[in-house]
């Protein structure tokens, strides 16, 4: 509880980023709707890219806090303390969850109200799978970030696990018209989940136990890589 | 009696990248004492203290502190520890930070106020950490090790860059605490702060060189200042 209200804390002092994690997602879709210029071609692609963006950028966000938290020494100082690890990587889950559902929600109803994203399933399922796709981003985004020592190479996971993600999720290529391999590596990427469940939302207003299990999927996924985010912490370091 | 033992390192050997930078390091440390480690920068003082404070991996002997091993999960909110680099988040204002650190210590919310005054901090309480210089900031950080009711202080050189006014009520602070009980461990590669301590541990290549009271560390070198004893005791060995 106290590392999400330091860390919400520490947004508060930088306007700029907090400016960006709300506006950008929705700038992005309004680009997106402009691209296209077709409402039908817009409504087609847009509820899996409202996944995308936020996925990509909390990956970034966390990556990022939590590789300053390990140079700045305040990660070595917190592990000589008494506060657990999961109790840590729970207290930044809660913090840029906070940010994720905000930024989700601006973005879904931008799209929805004023771009015109029609969907034809219930509009919260839409806020949820999106707000699960942040959330799964930043879970990656502090998991990897144990394995980057510079910042330069934290950025540079962003391309190594997020584009084959986007690739293979099915916005570009149906995931059935891919080849084997690439069919199984897409069945294996958490993003094809919430792309498939979008467009689930998009397309019918059924709560059917597919979307069901996609949901349990991405929602897994996030938690499973908050748990090996913890463990990659260390009390002792060589 | 047992229990005026506060530190207890056995033969610790510890290896950073394959190159030994404490060899054999045997030395105890009395309960309400101020132990001064001084050496020149490089000779293991930081890795002796991270060793302490069970934040450092060792290849072999034993590190007891208050009677437990050293990084016992006990051991987190009776030793008080501050790194030479500041680590403080610097996005946060010195209260903000000290806050923070006191929920994840337990320690009272009057606590912040106090360590505060105590570092002389008092007119920078609402300043941003990362817009303090560099020897208040280094005072942000001694504050948060403060913090609390630790019986062991390991501090890795918290006066470095600080006018003499402020090293003298520092040191005054020190000799406080002492008296009501917490046991000190300063290091400084500043010589002539050697005189400020009860005991004096001197460091070189990994070896403790010697390990006296300043005056009889000059009587048996017949020097007039650790400065001249210490290289006296180098030339010695060599």
């Amino acid at each position: 509880m106290s590392t999400a209200r330091r860390i919400l804390a520490q947004l508060r002092h930088d306007p700029r980023t907090v400016a960006m994690l709300l506006l950008l997602p929705s700038l992005l879709m309004v680009l997106l709707r402009f691209v296209f210029n077709s409402e039908q071609a817009f409504s087609r692609a847009a509820p899996a890219l409202l996944g995308v963006f936020p996925f990509i950028i909390m990956f970034m966000i966390a990556s990022i806090t939590t590789l300053r938290e390990r140079t700045s020494g305040t990660l070595e100082r917190l592990m000589t303390m008494p506060i657990s690890k999961l109790g840590l990587i729970g207290g930044y889950a809660m913090a840029f969850g906070i940010v994720a559902v905000a930024q989700v929600a601006v973005a879904t109803l931008v799209s929805v109200w004023w771009l015109d994203l029609d969907i034809t399933g219930p509009l919260w399922i839409l806020l949820v799978i999106a707000v699960l796709d942040a959330l799964l981003g930043m879970a990656l985004g502090l998991f990897v970030s144990a394995f980057a020592r510079t910042e330069f190479q934290a950025m540079q996971f962003m391309p190594v696990f997020v584009m084959p993600q986007i690739l293979l999720c099915g916005v570009f290529v149906p995931r059935d018209e891919m080849a084997g391999l690439l069919n199984w590596l897409s069945d294996v990427m958490p993003l094809s989940y919430a792309v498939q469940a979008l467009t689930h939302v998009t397309r019918s207003a059924d709560f059917t136990g597919s979307l069901a299990r996609d949901l349990v999927v991405i929602g897994g996924s996030a938690l499973l890589a908050l748990v090996l985010g913890a463990a990659t912490l260390r009390r002792r370091t060589p | 009696m047992v229990n005026s033992v506060v530190v207890d390192v056995d033969g610790l050997t510890v290896r950073r990248g394959g190159r030994p930078v404490l060899r054999e390091v045997r030395f105890r440390v009395d309960r309400g004492s101020v132990t001064g480690l001084l050496g020149p920068s490089g000779c293991g003082k930081s890795t002796l203290m991270r060793a302490i404070v069970g934040a450092q991996v060792v290849e072999s002997g034993a590190v007891t502190v208050l009677g437990l091993p050293a990084g016992d999960p006990g051991l987190r909110d009776r030793v008080g520890y501050a790194t030479q680099n500041p680590a403080v988040h610097a996005d946060l204002t010195v209260t903000e930070a000290l806050r923070y650190f006191a929920s994840v210590l337990k320690a009272a919310r009057t606590d912040v106020r106090r360590v505060i005054d105590e570092v002389g901090l008092t007119n920078h309480a609402n300043a941003m950490v990362g817009q303090l210089s560099g020897g208040q900031r280094s005072r942000a950080s001694l504050a948060v090790a403060l913090l609390g009711k630790p019986e062991l202080l390991v501090l890795d050189e918290p006066t470095v860059g600080l006018d003499p006014v402020l090293r003298e009520e520092l040191w005054a602070l020190f000799h406080s605490l002492a008296a009501r009980g917490v046991t000190l461990l300063v290091s400084s590669h500043v010589m002539d702060e050697a005189a400020r301590c009860q005991r004096l541990l001197l460091m070189r290549e990994g070896r403790i060189l010697a390990d006296d009271t300043p005056q009889g560390l000059r009587e048996r070198t017949e020097t007039a200042d650790v400065e001249h004893a210490f290289l006296k005791l180098i030339k010695e060995a060599a």
